[in-house]
């Protein structure tokens, strides 16, 4: 456990978390619980969750939220921003749920400058459902349904979700790829992404390299090497799309 | 901002017109669509109507987008709707079980047309079983079959209304001939009739920081045991049947006197009328009923004409999904049953009449 004080969005009383020790969903809520205190946006953002296990995190934070269903939470916080365009919208999923069954919705909220963040946790499987292929499950790595290896072949290469996303949006999106394994880069790249929905400027896509140790089944030092290691070399993290506004310098 | 309809007015219009009226008559706020035939003309009138009033629009990349970002404009407290047809009201089933699920008064109408798959853009009666309980649930909705344009803008109000104030998901079901046609009817401002309309309340995005001046609002479907979804989901089925009585509606003809009853619903039922009057004439004793509520099902007013006529023949334009909605409601009661299915055509008067006519029938009716 962290000895650092919860930030203010997030609810004491929900806590301890309900993720698997070593879990990298508690770390990207931690960023962005963070990342709301710092530009105080805890009275008008709505969260909204997916099913994976980002559902645990559905009496997280200090906000309004709402668990949907898989793939379906980015159209709910369309749908919530587009009715009331004060409120920002967060939708946090998976990469099953964002890059496979709610690809469409993505696509298309990306390419329609949705005025939402999108956070999506890739831990190269579908975590909840007890460690499938995903779209970004890497070549060679096995999983319940790649048991010999994922065969990128057969089943193709790693989803490059920032690359596509940064590909098909306008000139005021923001798109980064961050990782559990740098918080304080997350935490900035989650401020300007929400900064960029807060201003009113544009859809804000962040994808955030995280653990799965429980679906991996690896030990804690294993963990940190897939994920350092092995992850990185196929996802660069680093911001993929700056709004002319939030460009430094 | 000027109201869209001041005061009564006499209009000629085709059906899908006459839902974008209503919905504006309904004080809607926005609507999530995406195309279909034959409910595209609802988007189109919607779209140009809309900005007038402040009203908006969004064109989704699908019906499940357009149905999950119905559920977010309600959460929002907005008056939310979207309309539909066939293969997207297939997709619509997912949004519609999580509104279920939720409380969540979403309005849907749709435009039915033929069936299984593409088939045809026309007409059917084939989305009564998926409209009624379609998703995985147990089919906590409001369905009002509607016959004329009149009742698509009555209905599109009270589809509004009803879906708010018992909060489950409400629904227009149309089809392809009444989406096209013209025909006349009243548009009126339902508050200028005395109608109240029930308004609208924020689930998500209240006032004031939640944690600190209030309890934050958490929303879920996800329950991890068995005994959890059961205390949800008992209560709301109690009050779906306790209040199912308020819903239930349905119109019927020349019953109390008749040796068989044509049950139909929709625009199957104008042609029924029209056979039992020149049935009636003939001096045969036919009399209709017509459930204008599919879900809740006016089980208890059929249930009391059958317990005097035993003899009904269903009529519909699909393969029997009104007769099982009736054979349920019937359940026990001896019932000497007919039927005139054409599932994905349309029926005329003159049908119904020879099948009436028929042999088969004749015996019924010389009892
Ligand atoms: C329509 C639908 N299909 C399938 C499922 C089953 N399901 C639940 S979670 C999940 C995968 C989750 O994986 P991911 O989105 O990567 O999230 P993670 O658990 O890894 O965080 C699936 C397939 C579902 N709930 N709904
Ligand atoms: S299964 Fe994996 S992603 Fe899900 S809570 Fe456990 S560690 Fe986290
Ligand atoms: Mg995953």
């Amino acid at each position: 456990m962290s000895t650092t004080v919860m930030p203010n969005s997030w609810n004491i009383n929900t806590k301890p978390h309900k993720f698997c020790p070593g879990c990298g969903h508690g770390h990207v809520l931690r960023a962005l619980g963070e990342a709301i205190d710092d530009i105080d946006i805890q009275d008008r953002t709505v969260f909204g969750c997916d099913i994976g296990c980002s559902l645990l995190a559905w009496d997280f934070f200090n906000i309004d939220s709402i668990q949907t269903h898989h793939g379906r939470t980015t159209p709910v916080m369309v749908g919530i921003v587009r009715a009331n365009p004060s409120l920002i919208g967060i939708a946090y999923m998976g990469d099953g749920g964002g890059y496979a069954i709610g690809a469409q919705h993505l696509v298309n909220s990306a390419n329609r400058n949705d005025k939402i963040l999108v956070v999506l946790v890739n831990n190269t499987n579908y975590g909840m459902t007890g460690g499938q292929m995903a779209p970004t499950t890497l070549p060679g790595q096995v999983t319940e349904t790649t048991p010999y290896g994922r065969d990128a072949l057969e089943t193709g290469a790693p989803t490059q979700g920032p690359e596509l996303v940064a590909a098909i949006t306008g000139e005021n999106a923001y798109v980064a790829r961050g990782t559990v394994s740098n918080l304080r880069q997350l935490k900035k790249y989650f401020k300007k992404a929400l900064e960029n929905v807060q201003e009113g400027n544009g859809f804000s896509f962040v994808e955030v390299l995280a653990t799965c140790p429980t679906n991996w089944r690896t030990n804690a030092k294993d963990t940190w090497k897939f994920l350092e290691e092995n992850m990185a070399s196929y996802f660069k993290v680093g911001e993929y799309k700056v709004p002319p506004t939030k460009r430094e310098g | 901002m000027e109201k869209p309809i001041q005061e009564e007015k006499r209009v000629f219009m085709t059906g899908n017109e006459v839902v974008a009226w209503g919905a504006l008559a309904a004080q809607a706020d926005i609507m999530y669509g995406y195309p279909i035939t034959p409910q595209n003309e609802i988007m189109h009138y919607w779209t140009r109507l809309a900005p007038k009033y402040g009203k908006s629009f969004l064109q989704t990349e699908d019906e499940l987008s357009a149905g999950f970002a119905t559920i977010g404009g309600v959460l929002a407290g907005k008056r939310s709707f979207s309309a539909t047809a066939g293969p997207g009201n297939t997709l619509f089933q997912e949004p519609i079980s999580m509104a279920e699920m939720m409380r969540i008064p979403m309005v849907v109408a749709i435009q039915q047309r033929g069936g299984p798959s593409t088939a045809t853009v026309i007409y059917s009666q084939q989305e009564v079983n998926m409209t009624t309980y379609g998703g995985n649930g147990e089919g906590l909705r409001i369905v009002y079959s509607t016959a004329t344009h009149q009742e698509l803008f009555d209905y599109t109000i009270k589809a509004f209304n009803n879906a708010w104030k018992y909060r489950f998901p409400a629904f227009i079901l149309g089809d392809g001939y009444q989406a096209k046609m013209r025909e006349p009817l009243i548009m009126y401002n339902p508050e200028e009739k005395g109608i109240e309309m029930v308004k609208p309340d924020v689930s998500l995005g209240k006032e004031g920081v939640p944690g600190k001046d209030r309890d934050p609002v958490y929303l879920r479907n996800a329950y991890s045991m068995e005994e959890e979804l059961f205390e949800v989901l008992m209560p709301m089925i109690e009050e779906y049947n306790k209040v199912s009585p308020e819903i239930e509606e349905h119109f019927s003809l020349g019953c109390e006197d008749a040796d068989l009853i044509i049950v139909s619903h929709g625009i199957v039922s104008r042609a029924a009328m029209a056979a039992e009057e020149e049935l009636r004439k003939e001096g045969i004793k036919v009399g209709l009923f017509r459930p204008i509520t599919l879900r809740p099902f006016p089980e208890g007013a059929i249930r009391e004409i059958c317990k005097s006529t035993p003899n009904i023949l269903i009529v519909e334009s699909a393969n029997g999904q009104l007769a099982r909605l009736v054979k349920e409601a019937l359940f026990g009661l001896p019932i000497n049953m007919q039927a005139i299915f054409k599932p994905g055509v349309g029926i005329t008067s003159e049908e119904i009449i020879k099948f009436i006519k028929s042999k088969k029938t004749e015996e019924i009716i010389a009892k």
